[in-house]
């Protein structure tokens, strides 16, 4: 259970808020206008963004004033997931070890992980030479392996086509099964097709996650003009 | 917490070497033995040179700089190249390049002699000048050609579509923006001029403070005196600086020049002009220099490649020791603390240092240290200004990646910075070692005769009245300033993934 307690998160001068829980080992979207605050919400949770007011509670403990790395989340970011310098073996090794020339063992579980996403054979090869689809993938074998609890992503296949997004949202669920998942999505279709909830985010404001099909017919009275048509 | 400590010790170190030398020349020339007329006349030409030296470039700038956003020709994006090349020329070199162009034997005159018109003299107040807007007039083309074209190209085409007047609804603003502050930037820097000054200048009407510095210490060694003179040149510094600090826009490295606004005003042939005359005016030096060196290459002296070596090695010694104090100091606060070496001119420095050790060792000795720590204070303002940009890149893009793995301290800036800054590593390296190479600035100070620099050693062999000679050595020293830059900036190049 990721819990907010009162908790306010301050990127500048805006100001966030969150006062309600997640469930462990689901899928939750967030969703809501530009600028509302879903980047702010899901970068407090993994420790960029100060949190001002309040508690964020992870399996009992108060995560609030932890530094990332101390955090139990990996994170799929929107862009520059991977360095460029660095092959994809090397990019994914670094989830294990904080080293550029990784060990035997650790190599063989970067390549076991790079199969499981579909990659095989590519490791040798820089970012550069890979298409926004490979690269997905290999941020998401990366998150995978660093093995946290929770997995935060931020939108990272905004820039794929739809059936590519949609491969690789699949993807992402079936793989990270019992985690806890939170994506941002400005698309509820893509909450509808993999989040078992939703948490709307009005300016300032994280509402508390509704279960998904209840939040698309019917959703919550501040995300109103969010939906409608005009 | 370690990791600042690591960013507190350079700076403590770079304020010091600045901070240390400044009190000894403040505690030394205390007693201010009143400025005599000649010191006064020092002042007063100082800023005059200054200002008709910066007045002159940015006037002619305007025009090349506006020639050079409009049009597009073959040799274009080469001759703004060439432009950024006077800041990583020797300093000396230009001056003899000049002299073959416009001094008594030189080309010019060879032509005014035969139809009888009035002969130049290069040496003087105006040779000053000339060899400053020669060595600005690129500075500012790049300055204000950058101003030029941050203008959206969508507004010419608006501005053209309704017939309105160009200049005063587009360029007029961005000139009145771009154009004080590449003023107050030259100004600094002719302010601080020494080796021109040295060089071309001299005597009752061409005397530059920093030459007057120079003069009291090295012919009457007048110690107090060289301390007031250089408390007068500190407070000049500090107060232009300043202001130019203000003043300044746009980056110094002029990234992205290489595109042209298309537009529908202007006369071709006027612009061609424009384009031309700075073209021979910057390239004719160049060429004349060649054309007198490979015949002066045969007469160089045995000691002028013992000189070419220790050159080199001060260069790259300030190379690494740059590097080593500008990565941990490339932060905001690093930049301002480097800031204190830019506006203390070397030859201040140097004469700070030399009270400092004068009471230990023969300053002799450590002409050669202090002429390499002379040069990396004064190339760490420029090289954290382009650092700067990469570090913050580097950090803006992958900082929150590197946390999120976990990354921290060493390992965070071996796997995730250092490999981004290759770049900028590469050219602000290249530009610390030519820097350095070219130098002729504390050294004169210092050193023992026949244990110089190259560029010193060039220097003598002017003051010998052996100009062929110099003019080869300057080909020795230019090819050797050119091809560290060179090895450093494509070093940083090869094989770098962006």
């Amino acid at each position: 259970m990721l819990t907010f307690e009162g908790a306010a998160f301050r990127q500048g001068d805006f100001t966030l808020e969150a006062d309600f829980e997640i469930v462990a080992g689901g899928v939750t979207a967030v969703i809501g206008p530009s600028g509302a605050g879903k980047s702010t919400l899901l970068h407090g949770i993994a420790g960029f963004v100060p949190q001002v007011a309040g508690r964020l509670m992870w399996d009992g403990r108060n995560i609030a004033a932890a530094p990332p790395q101390d955090r139990p989340v990996s994170m799929l970011f929107q862009d520059n997931n991977l360095f460029p310098h660095l092959t994809v073996m090397q990019n994914v090794a670094l989830a294990l070890v904080p080293k550029v020339r990784p060990g035997r063992e650790v190599q063989d579980r970067v390549e076991d992980m790079l199969a499981r996403v579909g990659l095989q054979g590519l490791s040798a090869r820089k970012p550069a030479g890979l298409s926004g689809g490979q690269q997905s993938r290999v941020a998401l074998a990366r998150a995978l392996l660093q093995d946290r609890p929770v997995m935060l992503m931020d939108e990272p296949f905004s820039a794929l086509g739809p059936a590519l997004k949609d491969e690789m949202l699949d993807l992402s669920v079936s793989l990270a099964k019992g985690r806890t998942v939170v994506m941002i999505t400005h698309d509820p279709a893509d909450a509808g097709r993999i989040a078992d909830a939703v948490i709307g985010v009005v300016p300032g404001r994280a509402l508390s996650p509704v279960a998904t099909q209840t939040f698309l017919t019917d959703p919550p009275v501040e995300m109103r003009d969010y939906f409608s048509p005009l | 917490m370690a990791h600042r400590l690591v960013s507190i010790i350079p700076a403590l170190i770079v304020a010091g070497l600045v901070i240390g030398p400044v009190a000894a020349v403040l505690w030394r020339g205390g007693g201010f033995t009143a400025l005599s007329d000649a010191d006064a006349d020092a002042v007063a030409f100082t800023v005059w040179q200054a200002f008709w030296s910066a007045l002159i470039s940015v006037v002619l700038a305007v025009p090349v700089a506006r020639a050079l956003a409009r049009r597009q020709f073959p040799g274009r994006g080469a001759l703004i190249a060439v432009m950024g090349a006077p800041f990583i020329l020797p300093v000396i070199v230009a001056v003899l390049g000049l002299v073959a162009v416009f001094g008594g034997r030189g080309v010019i005159n060879a032509v005014l002699g035969p139809l009888g018109l009035p002969r130049l003299d290069i040496y003087g107040a105006h040779g000053v000048i000339l060899a400053h807007v020669f060595f600005n007039l690129p500075l500012a083309v790049r300055l204000i050609l950058q101003g030029w074209l941050s203008i959206p190209s969508e507004r010419f085409q608006v501005a053209a579509s309704l017939g309105a007047p160009l200049f005063w609804l587009l360029e007029w603003p961005m000139l009145k923006r771009i154009v004080p502050g590449a003023f107050a930037v030259i100004f600094v820097i002719c302010l601080g001029s020494f080796a021109v000054a040295l060089t071309l200048g001299g005597g009752p009407r061409a005397t530059t403070v920093e030459l007057a510095i120079y003069q009291a210490f090295k012919f009457d060694f007048d110690l107090g005196k060289a301390a007031s003179l250089a408390v007068v040149q500190l407070a000049l510094g500090l107060c232009a600086g300043l202001v130019a600090l203000l003043l300044a826009r746009g980056d110094m490295l002029g990234a992205g020049l290489d595109r042209v606004v298309q537009r529908w005003d202007g006369s071709r042939v006027l612009d061609a002009v424009w384009i031309g005359l700075a073209a021979l005016f910057l390239l004719a030096p160049l060429g004349a220099l060649v054309v007198a060196g490979v015949p002066g290459l045969a007469l160089l002296p045995e000691g002028i490649w013992a000189a070419t070596g220790r050159s080199v090695m001060i260069a790259l010694g300030a190379v690494v020791l740059t590097m080593a104090l500008a990565l941990p100091l490339a932060t905001k606060a690093g930049e301002a603390a480097s800031l204190l070496g830019i506006s203390v001119s070397g030859l201040v420095l140097g004469t700070g240092i030399f009270l400092i050790v004068q009471p230990y060792v023969r300053p002799a000795s450590v002409a050669l240290p202090v002429t390499l720590l002379v040069n990396v204070l004064m190339s760490l303002p420029f090289v954290l200004r382009i650092l700067r940009t990469g570090v913050d890149g580097a950090k803006a893009d992958y900082g929150r990646l590197g946390a999120s793995l976990g990354l921290r301290g060493w390992a965070l800036w071996r796997i995730a910075y250092l490999p981004r800054l290759r770049r900028p590593m590469g050219f602000s390296a290249g530009l610390t070692g030519a820097l350095a190479m070219g130098d002729l600035g504390v050294i004169t100070l210092f050193s023992r005769p026949g244990q110089g620099t190259l560029p010193l050693a060039m220097y003598e062999l002017m003051g010998r009245y052996q100009m062929d000679a110099a003019y080869g050595a300057a080909l020795v020293l230019v090819g050797t300033s050119l091809a560290l830059f060179w090895v450093f900036d494509r070093g940083g190049r090869v094989n770098a993934d962006v």
